[in-house]
């Protein structure tokens, strides 16, 4: 999925000003627990959370994901965007929840990385 | 045994602050990533030396995370200053942790760290006493 697919889909604002145009996701890993994201989750795939600090872009960064999508209204502060851009990671925000969030990606074709490897 | 030995990145790492911590494996990563090193052996070693650092800050009083560069190996090399491991079997039990929940609201202290090293790593060595803990994680190039 194309971000600005994802963004219309979820009604999500896109939080980083760079193009991320040429991005193409096809897995999706939710979690709020950092460390479960370090342990399952791949490269390309998009990685949503309720989770809302630094840590969240250093997990990215560290796993080279590409994108962060924030669930539950969740809007991240001024320096964590800024840690975003630094390490050239998309962030969109929804207010969706997160198993809404997930659904409605599924149903619009993205996949688990474990049920589908 | 410092055969091969090619050079060593050092970080400082300060207990409890949170807006810094991963600075150090982000640096690590890029001079990996500058030295040509295939990716997937890169986000390999930043998963480990960012699970490394994380513990520093969250479980330490502050420490050291060293990147020593041989010419077949990385070494990630974490030193803290105490005050060490109770029980360092259930430490490496998945899913057993520690951390306060004020830690767990960060989205760590799941009880992964050591566990996700030593899946990680080519080899994973600790030691651990009220001085501090010493973890020297082994990647074969």
């Amino acid at each position: 999925m194309k971000i600005k697919d994802i963004a219309k889909v979820l009604n999500a604002e896109i939080l980083t000003d760079f193009s991320s145009e040429g991005t193409d996701i096809q897995y999706g890993f939710a979690s709020d627990l950092m460390s479960d994201v370090l342990a399952y989750a791949n490269s390309e795939s998009l990685l949503v959370t309720g989770l809302n600090n630094a840590q969240v872009i250093r997990t990215a960064e560290m796993m080279d994901m590409d994108t962060v999508l924030f669930v539950r209204g969740k809007k991240p502060c001024k320096e964590v965007l800024e840690l975003a851009r630094e390490n050239s990671v998309t962030v969109l925000a929804t207010e969706y929840t997160m198993f809404k969030t997930c659904g409605m990606l599924v149903l619009s074709g993205m996949r688990g990385i474990e049920s589908d490897e | 045994m410092n055969e091969g030995f090619l050079k060593r990145y050092s970080f400082n790492i300060a207990a409890n602050d949170f807006m810094s911590a991963g600075k150090g494996s982000s640096s690590i990563k890029n001079i990996l990533k500058s030295m040509g090193i295939d990716a997937t052996v890169i986000r390999k070693i930043a998963i480990v030396s960012y699970e490394a650092e994380m513990n520093i800050v969250i479980h330490s009083l502050g420490g050291e995370l060293h990147c020593d560069l041989y010419d077949n190996k990385i070494i990630i090399l974490s030193e803290d200053a105490g005050p060490g491991i109770e029980d360092l079997n259930l430490a490496l039990t998945e899913g057993y942790s520690t951390a306060p929940e004020s830690i767990r609201e960060l989205g760590f202290g799941a009880g992964m760290g050591l566990p996700n090293m030593m899946k990680y790593s080519d080899d994973f060595k600790i030691t651990t006493g009220r001085d501090g803990t010493v973890i020297k994680i082994t990647f074969l190039m």
